[in-house]
Order: structure tokens, then C-alpha cells, then sequence
């Protein structure tokens, strides 16, 4: 166990030691895109811009920069050996079908079913926009949050309902925060990890029922 | 049949009329058929129904149709972002309606209007505000929301390269909407980087069928 809770780089690179070699993982806008400074370029990883592309390489710089390729956050990208290109119908295919192995994205909430909020606040005067927010939250085989576990003043984002309007329902299997790595399971939620927190210490900022399993090796 | 070719991207837009459904290629700047945009906004037409992935950047092409209040409707998925102001401005005015659809089911509604289909259910966007209204259905223990297909009078696209036949090759990420954006509309124009004769395009590298693409628009700018 760590003695410390995570960086947001310590985040990035807990998520990434749980992606499993030779998946095809898309890493979603923000936060999530640090995931790929921690993948072993053994891994054999192949990351999905859902603008049209397999076999992202990493951001471009200068000479490299194609105004032709960019990733979903429109920010200039390279391509790799391998890499293939496609329009916006088959991407999202390949993800609603069931093909991508794994999505990572932030979150404003999360409840303990695994319903997802991260597309917009819902406050009168807020501009609505969702992109490819719910099409990756429920067209990946598991979907996988990275977030701080609490808002800027205090309040835990795990929690028993969302409060914002939802991105998709029953989507997420694990949250990975600054003090835990939770799973979402069937009945509720297990903590698998603790950063420089006690369980009676994530206990009292998280207000679902949380079990204990940090213990068990997960193979 | 050969497609029409067209220097003045004026003339390429010019029947495109008020009223009319336009759907509009692009992801950020790939794919973003540039001079065609600007020609729609010296065009005039006015109520205009757009679908376009974003709402418009800046003060100019889509955004400033955008802010001429000429645009009656918007079919989008992102239009909020840190240059969207004069969308941002009309929405709160009320002056536009928007119709927010998630990214790939924006993509397969508009690919659904080209192919012939009359709607498909979809996973996305089940259980979510985005779906109050619509029908919906559990297929397979998971639920489902009805979306309909998206045709268009016109689309604007961008390509790489164009034979004389109106076939089509993209290139990289601007491949994005065009394919399909291209199926879904009554005419489609596209502008390219370069035309080339009958006969000089490998058949094998064609992406979109010349079957699709009424008007192309050689333009110097598309040159990178």
C-alpha cells in the first residue's frame, strides 16, 4: 500500500497498470489522456481516436504537426506503424459494437450502480454539449473512471445517486481516485486499493457502504 | 455520369436556398470545408437547418452564420466550446433551436438517412436527458433509444482528392463526416485539394463512390 495518497500522475499510472496488453483502449479528453505517458511501448496497447482512427501515437510537435490529424480533443497527434483510419459512422461502431476493450473517463459523479455524469451540470444558463461522452460510456466493454474523489469544496463524487444528469447508467466497473481504486459490483462497492488513507478514513467522506477488499489479489 | 466542376465556391452554393437542411462536415479544422462554409455565408440564405459535429469556433465560417441568426436549427453534439461564443449568445437568446445528439449516433443517424433506413435502436443515450421523449426498447435484456435518420437537402464536405467521376479520397482524420455526410444528401459538394482525370484514381483507394457527389470544388487553400 502506498503511504501517500496519488498525484494525479500516480493515477495515471495505476490506471495504466491495469490495461491489459494488446487491448484497444480509448483514452478519453483532459485527465484520462496521461494514461498513455504510462504505457509500456511493449504493451502492445493500440489507442481509438473516436474522430476516426486506430493507432494514435503521441501528441506532434513542430515539423510532425498535420492539421489533418488530430485526436478527439482536436490537439495535433502522430501516427503509428499499423495505424488505420476510418469516418465517424465506423468508429463509433467499432466502440457501440462492442470491439474496444477499454474507454477512461473523468467524471463529475459516480454512484454505486456505476451510473456515470460527466457531460454537463445541469445549471439554467450552462451550454449542453456531450460529444462522444455517451457513446464511449456505454459502447466499451468496461469503462473506467479516473477523478479526484472529492469536488474543489468538499463533496464526495462517489456517490449513492447522481445529483447531475447522467451519461449513461450502470456503465462504470471501476473509479480510480487520488485515496482508492473502487470496483463496482453487482450488490455494491468494493475498495480494492488504498493511497494513504484507512478504510475507516475513506469511509467517512464516501456515503455509500463501501466493502473492504483489499485483501484479495485480483488476477 | 461525371460530377459538375466548379472553380467559384459562390456559384458551387449558390442554389442552395432558405429553408434549406445542410449538413456540414468536420471535426475542428480537419475536414472542415472552409471556402464552401464562407460561400454559404456570402450566399444569403437564411432559416437554414445545420448538422454539423460542432456549433461554429471564432467570429467566422459556420459561427458566423451562426450569429447572422440564419441558422434556424442546429443538429449537433459539441457545440459548447471556448470560442463558441456566438452560438453561446443566440442559444440564450432563444433565437436557435438546438438538437443535441451524442457523437455516434449523430454519425449513424446521418449514415441511416443515406443507407435507407427509417431509425435504429442504440444503447447510447438510454436513461439520459438526451433521450426524454424518444421511444425505447430493451433488446436483449439492454436498453434502447429509437433515433431517427438525418437527410439533408445539401451537404458541404471536404476531400482529398476527386476524379472527374466524383469519386472520393480523404485524408487522415478529415476523413471524419465527409463518407458519410456525403450519402445523406440530395446534393453533395465537395471541395478538394485536387481533381484528377477519369481514370487517373486507383478504384481500389476510392472511399466515397463518385455516386454520392454532385459538385466539386477545386480549391487552392485545401493545398497544405
Amino acid at each position: 500500500m502506498n503511504d501517500q495518497v496519488l498525484s494525479k500522475e500516480q493515477i495515471a499510472e495505476r490506471v495504466a497498470k491495469d490495461i491489459p496488453r494488446g487491448a484497444f483502449v480509448n483514452l478519453g479528453i483532459g485527465q484520462p489522456t496521461k494514461v498513455s505517458n504510462y504505457l509500456g511501448a511493449d504493451s502492445d496497447i493500440v489507442l481509438h481516436t473516436e474522430n476516426g482512427m486506430l493507432g494514435m501515437g503521441a501528441e506532434a510537435h513542430g515539423d510532425d504537426i498535420d492539421p489533418d490529424l488530430i485526436n478527439a480533443g482536436k490537439i495535433p497527434v502522430t501516427e503509428l506503424p499499423g495505424a488505420a483510419y476510418f469516418h465517424h459512422a465506423d468508429s463509433f461502431a467499432m466502440m457501440r459494437g462492442g470491439h474496444l476493450d477499454t474507454c477512461v473517463l473523468g467524471a463529475y459523479q459516480v454512484s454505486a450502480n456505476g451510473d456515470l455524469a460527466n457531460w454537463h451540470t445541469g445549471e439554467p444558463d450552462a451550454i449542453p454539449a456531450v460529444g462522444g461522452a455517451m457513446d464511449l460510456a456505454i459502447g466499451a466493454k468496461e469503462t473506467l473512471v479516473m477523478m479526484s474523489l472529492q469536488t474543489k469544496d468538499g463533496r464526495c463524487k462517489l456517490v449513492g445517486e447522481c445529483t447531475y444528469p447522467v451519461t449513461g447508467v450502470g456503465c462504470v466497473s471501476r473509479i480510480y481516485t487520488e485515496r482508492a481504486v473502487f470496483v463496482i459490483e453487482k450488490d455494491g462497492v468494493a475498495v480494492r486499493d488504498l493511497f494513504g488513507t484507512t478504510m475507516t478514513e475513506l469511509e467517512s467522506i464516501v456515503g455509500v457502504p463501501l466493502r473492504d477488499a483489499t485483501s484479495e489479489r485480483v488476477a | 455520369m461525371t460530377a459538375r466542376v466548379v472553380t467559384d465556391p459562390d456559384a458551387a452554393v449558390a442554389d442552395i436556398g432558405s429553408g434549406a437542411t445542410v449538413l456540414i462536415g468536420g471535426f475542428g479544422v480537419a475536414g472542415q470545408p472552409v471556402e464552401l462554409i464562407e460561400a454559404l455565408v456570402r450566399n444569403g440564405a437564411e432559416a437554414l437547418t445545420v448538422a454539423s459535429n460542432n456549433a461554429g469556433n471564432g467570429d467566422e465560417g459556420l459561427a458566423a452564420l451562426v450569429g447572422q441568426k440564419r441558422v434556424r436549427r442546429i443538429v449537433c453534439s459539441f457545440p459548447r466550446q471556448s470560442d463558441s461564443w456566438c452560438f453561446d449568445e443566440r442559444y440564450r437568446a432563444g433565437d436557435i433551436e438546438l438538437d443535441l445528439v451524442p457523437q455516434g449516433n449523430l454519425a449513424e443517424r446521418i449514415r441511416a438517412g443515406g443507407a435507407g433506413i427509417g431509425g435504429f435502436f442504440t444503447p447510447v443515450g438510454y436513461g439520459t436527458q438526451l433521450a426524454e421523449g424518444k421511444e425505447t426498447r430493451i433488446i436483449d435484456g439492454v436498453g434502447h433509444v429509437l433515433e431517427e435518420p438525418i437527410k439533408a437537402d445539401f451537404a458541404l464536405i471536404k476531400a482529398d482528392t476527386a476524379d472527374e467521376a466524383g469519386n472520393l479520397t480523404f485524408r487522415k482524420t478529415a476523413r471524419n463526416f465527409g463518407p458519410i455526410m456525403a450519402t445523406a444528401a440530395h446534393h453533395t459538394i465537395v471541395q478538394v485539394r485536387e481533381v484528377v482525370p477519369i481514370g487517373a484514381m486507383d478504384p481500389e483507394v476510392v472511399v466515397t463512390p463518385g455516386i454520392h457527389v454532385s459538385t466539386i470544388v477545386p480549391t487552392e487553400a485545401t493545398q497544405r
